[in-house]
This record gives structure tokens, C-alpha cells and sequence, in this order.
């Protein structure tokens, strides 16, 4: 009962899957979709996207093509036989993609995204600028501690959208030359930046996808994340945690200039109380 | 309460219509009943889904408000789960076929199966309702995490209707428990003579593991939830912290944390994953083995898969929370274990493939699907690891690139497995046929646009735009991104269009279909050893012992290439 | 179960039962988790259990031991009496409640408070249904068995219960 041709609809079958996954592929490998990256770790992060597209794709495509292949092939009739495999074969063949596939994914986590792992959550360098980021419905505030170096002392009842929008607490002397802006964030380049992260309402996402950075923030947490911006620029902030109605446009923007304009500029901000 | 109450010997069918067809106890009806109560809500699902598409496509149009807009993601998400494929596929299927693949007149509790169904309706009906409730329906993401699910103040859906997708999702859970329970105890208890545990299809192992998982994870969300509600109605604070300000205001609350809420909630919510992906490979196997007329490859080999999966999915929710500032080392630990998941579903997905392997393979409605949920458990499975890497996932997180993938998984691989389980079991179901062309039609309509579509939002999330936005040309830096926007959008109504075959196809087989006998596919399972439709008490004869494996097709060569399972050795 | 007697076993009941214990398990097992999560916070403040706590179980306790007396002897009055008490159990749990609320604990006044009374609610709960459970056995006395395992688990579920708030 073999014919020399599978029925069209099994061609068609077989090509769509070869065509789906070669375009697919195709699509990831000549299209560079990430953007431009702009962190020291970014590149770590990167790399871990690439190896994994580089062994997923391999899968995916040598997946395809034996779906497609059997299709192609099976669908011309013939005299299939019961022969159930014993055990042994069973599992002699489950060994190549167990071996594999532990092998490839654990490689992915451990050797290739551990080192940006541990950067990103590891010991803070020395010399790191530290700011804060306090994110609310639907803004993002910024607070540099100041001549003083040191964060002035903030309580949830002085909050005032405009009078206030950190609730800072102007009894504390540290408090008063604390530099608070809305919605822009500057950095010097090439410096660690460690950010304290709060919010006063619901969660949000600190998100800067030019940098490879993305921490939620969890309201009564004081959360943090670092960096080291390397290339000077604009990039932008977003929130990437679902906040509410005005989560799409909770937006701002990163300034990341040479380490003398950055202090030229911080020496301008006169602090919120001042 | 834990009393089987079974039909006593005879198998008389209930008369009058509402004991045979609205409260009826008949585990085939109580299936259809479940079935058709998904079809209804997906049609809700998708139109909400295409206006999601209709706003991304052109948000400067501002088709919907934004805060439509979130409560439109977040009810999209929440019927899709929970009211479309787990009714369809595992309360629909699990019920219908159960009984009749083990060899037992009906479930094991039959009055729990009917009341399970109707404690899902008013579920549904709440659901529905919060629509129409002051500040609309739930709009806190499926995933309704505190404090924004928990404060009317945070966002309009909060209100009343966060609280009637509580009370919603409890009578799911309560449903959903009901059918839990009464899968386990038939599919271990109620099997014929000769059914061993390593006799049962591979759908049967697929329901039974799907069964305990649920049982173990759901309660997790309940008590999430019971908690929730509290926070929201009662004043305690369990997940909500101190220092809360909503217009200058400072709440009450003190000393809860969010983060206990995303715990709880992926303690079920990954499980969840796997109690309706694991039933569409089941019937995955049914379907290939029957229209490749081979055993499918490596029985063993895939309830070894299965219970792996099972295991590892109830140790990795953390995956879903590696940028919540937990522990690094405790995400390293969730990273570790999660990607080995990709281990016992490739072992999984190339047993499909194998499968095929010298077989003779017949290219109905119901194969297609089945084929093409192969290459989705193939790309679903793999983007897993982007995600289940921590550093890659850190890049990732709650970007379009999640969406593309869990669509894969839990919107692709488990429609697939409910398309081809009901071209294939239509049958079984109203005796009839559904028509053959207007299958391949669907098919193709299907495949053409949901695979792209699904795919360049893989794309999208690598560009970094950010899922639950409703207008993205906010930022600059997505632009290339949200470029293919209005592609995807065009192919989701070509994919919505394609459903419309199904639905006539689906309605017109009911009643025009070509009528059919007992085993129109010359399949092997016990299903097939009785009339179509299938009689109450499932077969008028002897119920059939199991003699064999279920799989034995190739046997003679020849048209009757089969043997039933219910033959004994000669 | 099916007429022609074809099926393995007859008896799901014993099943049935241990994936309702795990279910509920496991439900208790995730309040647990919530309770050690939440007790870390700056705001943990113990509430003294209310002196009539103790005096609870002792009633829950007899009234299991009255049902299993019941079960052994298949004595009606036995099961009665168990019924009786568990009922009593719940008139104690709400005393508890009055105690509570008398000493200014109410369900939001302080986290320990609110789990104390979230966890003898969802407690009381399974306890009606094993009063259902045991009232249905009083009619169909081959239930009684599954009701009773289901009666001793839910009273082991209060003890442990009242081992965590108490202890940690
Ligand atoms: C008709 C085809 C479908 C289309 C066009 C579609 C489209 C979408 C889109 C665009 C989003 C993301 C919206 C956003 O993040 O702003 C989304 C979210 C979602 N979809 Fe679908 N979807 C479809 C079918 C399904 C199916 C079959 C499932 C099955 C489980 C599903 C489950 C979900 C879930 C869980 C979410 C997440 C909701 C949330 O973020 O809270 N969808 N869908
Ligand atoms: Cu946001
Ligand atoms: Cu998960």
C-alpha cells in the first residue's frame, strides 16, 4: 500500500513546520531586537539571551525538521508494525536527551548567567554612588542624599503629593539638603550606583532596559538593586510591574553623563528644603 | 458525605429532561455540560481579547479606557485559565472520558460530579456579573497581587468587582476540587478487571496526575484568597505593609508584606500550569497513536516524565518572582531547579515525535491539531528557559516574551489538545461526525495565524516591551517592538475568524454530522467497545475487561491493522 | 459499584478520603506558611490564647473518642454523644471568640489576633462538615467509618493548630 507520495495535505504540513521554524529562526538571528546596552553587566545578561537562543534554536530547528521528515515520510501508507521497545531500550534512549538538556539548561544557568547573577546581586564595589528611587502611582521620585552624604529621615504621614512628594522629615538635619526630583534620574558614567528602592502605594518595577535592570519594588520593603553605567546617554525608566491605570505612562528618564558633569550638575540641585 | 453512591447494578437512564440532561449525574453529560459552559466563556474571552489587540494596535485611538484596558487583560487572563481550559480540558475531557477509558459505568462520586458542575455556573455568572458592577471588573492582573487587588483607592476594578472574582475563583476551586477528588478515586478504584495502573492510556495518567496536583496546590490560593478578602473587607493587614499613602492619605495598615501573596499564589499558579498542559499531551498520545497506528513511543519512559514534572512543578513557584528582591541565592535555587523541568518535557515532547516513527499516518482534523501541539509543547517548552534562567529572566520579566510563551503553553498546547480531542471524541460524544473539510479548514486558518502571531511576541518581549501596557508608544526604546504591533493584531481576527468554522462546524455536527458507529477511527481503547453515543451506564453489555496494552495498533498489517484492548490473548 | 461487579476494587471511599485529608492538609499547611511568614514583621505582638482554649479540646478530644467508641461498638448513642460534643466544641470556640473580643482583640486589631480567629473559623468550618459527615453516617451507618477518619483528622488539625499559634 506505499505510494511514492504523501498525500498533499502531508507536504503542506511538513512544509509549513520547516518554513514556521527556518523564519522563525531567522527572525531572532538577523534581527537584533535587544537594545543597545549600556550597564557592565548588561553584556553578562546578554550573552545568557544568546546562549540560550543559540541551544533552543538548535533544538527547535532539528525538532522541526524530524516532525516535518516524519510526516512527510510516514503519511505514504505502508505496514506499521507492533514491536513495543523493552525497557532497557526505553531508557538507553531517554539517556541522549536527559544528558543533554540538564547538561545545556544548568550550563546556561550556571556558567554562563552566574557571573551576572552575582554581579547584579553580589557585594556592593567600593566608591558606589547611592541614591533612592521611590516609585508611587503613576511617578517615579529620585533622592540624592545630598552634601552631607547622608539620606535624611522620611515618614509615610508627611507624604504631600506637591509640598512633599518623599515625605521627608525636615526635623532631621540630614534631611534638608536631601535632593528630590521627579521623574529623571542622573548617573555618572562608569561609577557603581546602588538604588534604594521604595514605593509608597502598590508595586512597582524599577526598569532600564538599556541597562539590563529590572527590580520590583515592594511597599514596606526596602529593596535595592546596582549598576555601572558604561556608556554616557539618555535612556528611559519604566515600570514594569502592573500598578494600576496609569501604569503604561509611570515613564522616566535616566541621564547618564561623565563623572565631572554628573558632579557639576548634582552641585546645582539645591535640596527640597533649601 | 464520602459515600460512593454508584448506579446498584442497573444502568437505566434517568427519564425527563431535566434529570437526563441539566441535573444529571451522568459523568458524559456533567463532560458536555462543561464543555459547552468553556465554549461560552471563550467566546467572552476572545472578544476581549480582540479589543485588547483593537487598543494595541491603534492606542491613539484610545479605543478603551486604561482602566478598561487593565481589566480587560486581567479578565482575559483569569477566563482563559480557569473558566475556558480548565473547564474545557480537564473538567470537560476529564469527566467525559475517565469512566469510559477505565472501564466503569460512571465516576466514582457521580452526585459530587453533578454538584461540582453546578457550583462552577454561579462561578461563571460572578464573573460575568463584575462587569457590570461600579468600577468594573477586577483589574489587578490575573495574578491579583496585593496591595493593588486590595485597595479600592489603587485602581477602579478593585471595588466590588475584586471581590466577585474572589468569590468566583472560590467556587472554582471548590468545583474544581469536587472533580479532583472523584478523579483520583475512579481512576485508582473503579478500574475494570485487568486495567492496571500500567494498562491506563496515557490521557488517564495525564487526568490522574493532573488530579493530584491540583488537590495539593489549590488550596494554597485558597487560603490566599481567604486572607485577601480579609485585607480588603475587615481591615487586617496581612499583605498590606505600614506607611501606605493614597492621596496624601496614610492607611491603617501595618506589618503584612505583598510578597507572602506572590508565594501562595505561585504555589498553585505554576502547578496550574502543568494540571492543564499535562492533560492536552495525553491526548496528544490518544490522538497520534491513533491516526499514526503505532504505540506511542516509550509508554514507560512518559508516565516517568510525567510524575517528574509533577514533582518538580510543585518545587519551583519561585521562578515567577526572581526580580521580587527575594534572597538571590534562594533565586538561584528556583533557577536551578526550574530549567531541569525542560528535561522530563523534552523526554516528553520527542516520545510525540517518535511516535510517528514508521507509523501510517492518516492527516484527519483531529491529527492535525494534534501535530501542531507537538511544535507548541516544542516552542513553549524552550522558551521556558529563557524564563527559568534567572539571568535571562531578569531581562524578560513581565515582558511581551512572557506572554508569547505562556500562550504557547497554556493558550496553544492546551487548545490544540482540546481541538483534536474533540474532532476525535466528537463521536463518542453525539454519535455523529464532525465534517472533515471544514476541520481542515479550521486547522489551517489556525495554525497560519496563531503561530505567527504568538511568535512575534517572542520578538516584542527580546525588543523589551512590557506586557500589560496599554499604550507602549509611550517609551522610545520599544519601538521596533511595538512595530509589529499591528501584524499581530491583524492575525489575531484572522485567528479569532478561524474559530468561527469551528463553532459552526461544532454546532452543525451535533445535529447534521455524519452519523457513525461504534469505532470510527479503529482505535484500540475501551471508549471504542460501545455504541456512539455512549449509553448512560456506558456500555449496555458487560462492562469490557482489559486484556492487553491499550495500544496495540500495527498488529496484523492489513485493514484490521488493530486490536482492542478488551480482546483477550488468544 | 458497577452492576456486573467488573472493577478492581469496590471500596473508593478509603481514597476518596485521604485526597480530601490531603487537600485540607494542605490548606492548613499553606495558613502555616502565611502564619511563619507573617510573624517576622515589627508588628507581631502574642495574644494570650483565651483560658477556654484548653477546656475546647478536652471536649473535642472526648467527643472523638466518643465517635470512635461509636464506630467500634456500632452503639447509636455513641455517635450521639459525639455529635453532641462536637457541637459543644463549636459553642466553646465562639465563647473563645467573646474572650477575644472582650480583651479588645478583635480580627484586625493585630496579626496574631487575625490568624487566631481566620484559623478557627476555616477550622469551624471543616468541623460542620464533619458533623454533616457524622450525622449522615447516624443515618447510613457504612459511612461511619470514612466520617470518623475524616472527625479524628479535623480534631489532629485543631491540636496542631493550637500547637503553632501557641507555640511559635
Ligand atoms: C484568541 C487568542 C488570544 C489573543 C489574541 C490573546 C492576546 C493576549 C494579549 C495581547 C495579552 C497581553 C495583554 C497585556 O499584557 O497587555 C494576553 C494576556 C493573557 N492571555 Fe491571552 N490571548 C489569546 C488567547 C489566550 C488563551 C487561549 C489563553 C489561555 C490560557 C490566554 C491567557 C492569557 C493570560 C493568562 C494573560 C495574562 C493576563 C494578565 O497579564 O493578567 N490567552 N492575551
Ligand atoms: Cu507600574
Ligand atoms: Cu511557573
Amino acid at each position: 500500500m506505499e505510494t511514492a507520495r504523501p498525500p498533499a495535505s502531508a507536504s503542506a504540513l511538513a512544509a509549513f513546520f520547516v518554513v514556521l521554524a527556518a523564519l522563525t529562526a531567522l527572525g531572532f538571528a538577523a534581527i537584533s531586537w535587544l537594545p543597545v546596552v549600556a550597564s557592565e553587566h548588561g553584556p553578562g545578561v546578554d550573552r545568557t539571551i544568546v546562549y540560550i537562543l543559540v541551544v533552543t534554536g538548535v533544538l527547535f530547528l532539528v525538532g522541526h525538521a524530524v516532525l516535518a521528515g516524519f510526516v512527510w515520510r510516514y503519511s505514504r501508507g505502508g505496514t506499521p508494525e507492533y514491536r513495543p521497545l523493552s525497557p532497557k531500550v526505553e531508557w538507553s534512549w531517554a539517556l541522549l536527551p536527559v544528558l543533554a538538556l540538564t547538561v545545556a539548561s544548568e550550563v546556561g544557568v550556571l556558567v554562563i548567567g552566574g557571573p551576572a547573577w552575582s554581579q547584579i546581586y553580589g557585594e556592593t564595589p567600593a566608591g558606589a554612588l547611592e541614591i533612592e528611587v521611590v516609585g508611587k502611582q503613576f511617578e517615579w521620585l529620585v533622592r540624592y542624599p545630598g552634601k552631607d552624604g547622608r539620606f535624611g529621615r522620611t515618614a509615610a504621614e508627611l507624604v504631600h503629593d506637591v509640598r512633599n512628594p518623599v515625605g521627608l522629615d525636615k526635623k532631621d538635619p540630614a534631611a534638608s539638603d536631601d535632593v528630590v526630583l521627579r521623574g529623571a534620574l542622573h548617573l555618572p558614567e562608569g561609577r557603581p550606583v546602588v538604588v534604594r528602592l521604595r514605593s509608597l502605594d502598590v508595586l512597582h518595577s524599577f526598569a532600564i532596559p538599556e541597562l539590563r535592570v529590572k527590580q520590583d519594588i515592594v511597599p514596606g520593603h526596602l529593596g535595592r538593586t546596582q549598576f555601572r553605567p558604561v556608556r554616557a546617554g539618555s535612556y528611559e525608566l519604566a515600570c514594569a510591574e502592573l500598578c494600576g491605570l496609569g501604569h503604561y505612562r509611570m515613564s522616566g528618564k535616566v541621564v547618564v553623563e561623565p563623572a565631572p558633569e554628573f558632579e557639576r550638575w548634582l552641585r546645582e540641585q539645591a535640596g527640597w528644603f533649601e | 458525605m464520602i459515600e460512593s453512591s454508584g448506579h446498584e447494578g442497573g444502568h437505566e437512564a434517568p427519564r425527563g429532561f431535566l434529570r437526563r440532561y441539566v441535573f444529571s449525574t451522568d459523568h458524559k453529560v456533567i463532560g458536555i455540560q462543561y464543555f459547552l459552559t468553556a465554549v461560552v466563556m471563550a467566546l467572552v474571552a476572545t472578544v476581549l481579547a480582540m479589543l485588547i489587540r483593537v487598543q494595541l494596535a491603534w492606542p491613539e485611538k484610545a479605543v478603551v479606557a486604561p482602566e478598561t484596558y487593565v481589566s480587560l487583560v486581567t479578565m482575559h487572563g483569569t477566563l482563559m485559565v480557569f473558566f475556558v481550559v480548565s473547564l474545557a480540558l480537564v473538567s470537560g475531557f476529564g469527566n467525559f472520558l475517565i469512566p469510559l477509558h477505565v472501564g466503569a459505568r460512571d465516576m466514582a462520586y457521580p452526585f459530587l460530579n453533578m454538584l461540582s458542575f453546578w457550583v462552577i455556573v454561579p462561578g461563571c455568572v460572578l464573573m460575568l456579573a463584575s462587569f457590570l458592577v461600579e468600577g468594573g471588573a477586577a483589574a489587578a492582573g490575573w495574578t491579583a497581587y496585593p496591595p493593588l487587588s486590595a485597595l479600592g483607592k489603587a485602581v477602579p476594578g478593585s471595588g466590588l468587582g475584586q471581590t466577585l472574582w474572589l468569590l468566583a475563583m472560590a467556587l472554582f476551586i471548590a468545583s474544581f476540587t469536587m472533580g479532583g477528588l472523584n478523579y483520583v478515586t475512579t481512576i485508582v478504584n473503579c478500574r475494570t478487571r485487568g486495567m492496571s495502573m500500567m494498562r491506563l492510556p496515557l490521557v488517564v495518567w495525564t487526568f490522574l496526575i493532573s488530579a493530584v496536583l491540583g488537590l495539593l496546590s489549590f488550596p494554597a490560593l485558597t487560603a490566599a484568597a481567604i486572607l485577601l478578602l480579609l485585607d480588603r473587607h475587615a481591615g487586617t493587614s496581612f499583605y498590606l505593609p505600614a506607611g501606605l499613602v493614597f492621596g496624601n492619605e496614610t492607611l491603617p495598615h501595618q506589618g503584612g508584606t505583598p510578597l507572602l501573596f506572590q508565594h501562595l499564589f505561585w504555589f498553585l499558579g505554576h502547578p496550574e500550569v502543568y494540571v492543564l498542559v499535562l492533560p492536552a499531551l495525553g491526548i496528544g498520545f490518544e490522538v497520534i497513536a491513533a491516526f499514526a497506528r503505532r504505540p506511542p513511543f516509550g509508554y514507560r519512559l512518559s508516565v516517568y516524565s510525567i510524575l517528574v514534572i509533577a514533582v518538580l512543578s510543585m518545587i519551583v513557584w519561585g521562578h515567577h518572582m526572581f526580580v521580587s528582591g527575594m534572597n538571590p541565592y534562594l533565586g538561584k535555587y528556583f533557577s536551578i531547579v526550574t530549567v531541569l523541568i525542560t528535561v522530563p518535557f523534552s523526554v516528553l515532547g520527542l516520545n510525540l515525535i517518535a511516535s510517528l516513527w514508521r507509523g501510517r499516518i492518516r492527516l484527519d482534523a483531529a491529527m492535525l491539531f494534534a501535530l501542531g501541539l507537538v511544535s507548541a509543547i516544542g516552542i513553549g517548552g524552550l522558551g521556558g528557559l529563557y524564563l527559568g534562567t534567572a539571568t535571562s529572566d531578569l531581562y524578560f520579566h513581565d515582558s511581551y516574551f512572557v506572554v508569547g510563551h505562556f500562550h504557547f503553553t497554556i493558550g496553544t498546547v492546551t487548545f490544540f489538545g482540546i481541538y483534536a480531542g474533540t474532532y476525535y471524541w466528537f463521536p463518542k460524544m453525539f454519535g455523529r461526525r464532525m465534517d472533515e473539510g471544514l476541520g481542515r479548514v479550521h486547522f489551517w486558518l489556525t495554525v497560519t495565524s496563531l503561530f505567527p502571531m504568538f511568535l512575534l511576541m517572542h520578538y516584542q518581549g527580546l525588543g523589551g516591551l512590557l506586557r500589560r501596557t496599554y499604550d507602549p508608544t509611550v517609551y522610545a526604546y520599544n519601538a521596533a517592538a511595538r512595530g509589529l504591533n499591528l501584524s499581530i493584531t491583524l492575525l489575531a481576527f484572522g485567528l479569532g475568524a478561524g474559530q468561527i468554522v469551528f463553532l459552526v462546524n461544532l454546532f452543525r455536527s451535533m445535529f447534521a454530522g455524519e452519523r457513525t458507529g461504534e469505532n470510527p477511527w479503529q482505535a484500540t481503547t475501551l471508549e471504542w467497545t460501545t455504541e456512539s453515543p455512549a449509553p448512560h451506564g456506558n456500555w449496555r453489555r458487560e462492562v469490557p475487561s482489559a486484556h492487553r496494552s491499550p495500544y496495540e495498533y500495527g498488529r496484523n498489517g492489513g485493514a484490521e491493522d488493530f486490536v482492542l484492548q478488551s480482546a483477550e490473548k488468544a | 459499584m458497577n452492576g456486573n461487579g467488573a472493577t478492581l476494587a469496590t471500596r473508593p471511599a478509603p481514597l476518596g478520603l485521604l485526597g480530601v485529608l490531603a487537600t485540607v492538609g494542605m490548606l492548613f499547611a499553606a495558613f502555616t506558611a502565611a502564619y511563619l511568614v507573617r510573624r517576622t514583621a515589627a508588628d507581631w505582638r502574642p495574644v494570650a490564647l483565651p483560658a477556654i482554649a484548653w477546656a475546647n479540646v478536652a471536649v473535642l478530644v472526648s467527643s472523638g473518642a466518643a465517635v470512635e467508641a461509636a464506630r467500634r461498638t456500632g452503639r447509636g448513642p455513641w455517635l450521639l454523644a459525639g455529635l453532641g460534643l462536637g457541637v459543644a466544641f463549636l459553642g466553646g470556640q465562639l465563647l473563645a471568640w467573646r474572650d477575644l473580643a472582650g480583651r479588645g482583640v478583635f480580627l484586625a486589631t493585630g496579626p496574631h489576633g487575625s490568624f487566631l480567629y481566620v484559623l478557627s473559623a476555616v477550622h469551624g468550618a471543616h468541623v460542620l462538615a464533619g458533623l454533616g459527615a457524622l450525622a449522615y453516617a447516624g443515618a447510613r451507618p457504612a459511612a461511619l467509618g470514612t466520617a470518623s477518619a475524616f472527625w479524628h483528622f479535623v480534631g489532629g488539625i485543631w491540636l496542631y493548630v493550637l500547637v503553632v499559634v501557641s507555640v511559635l
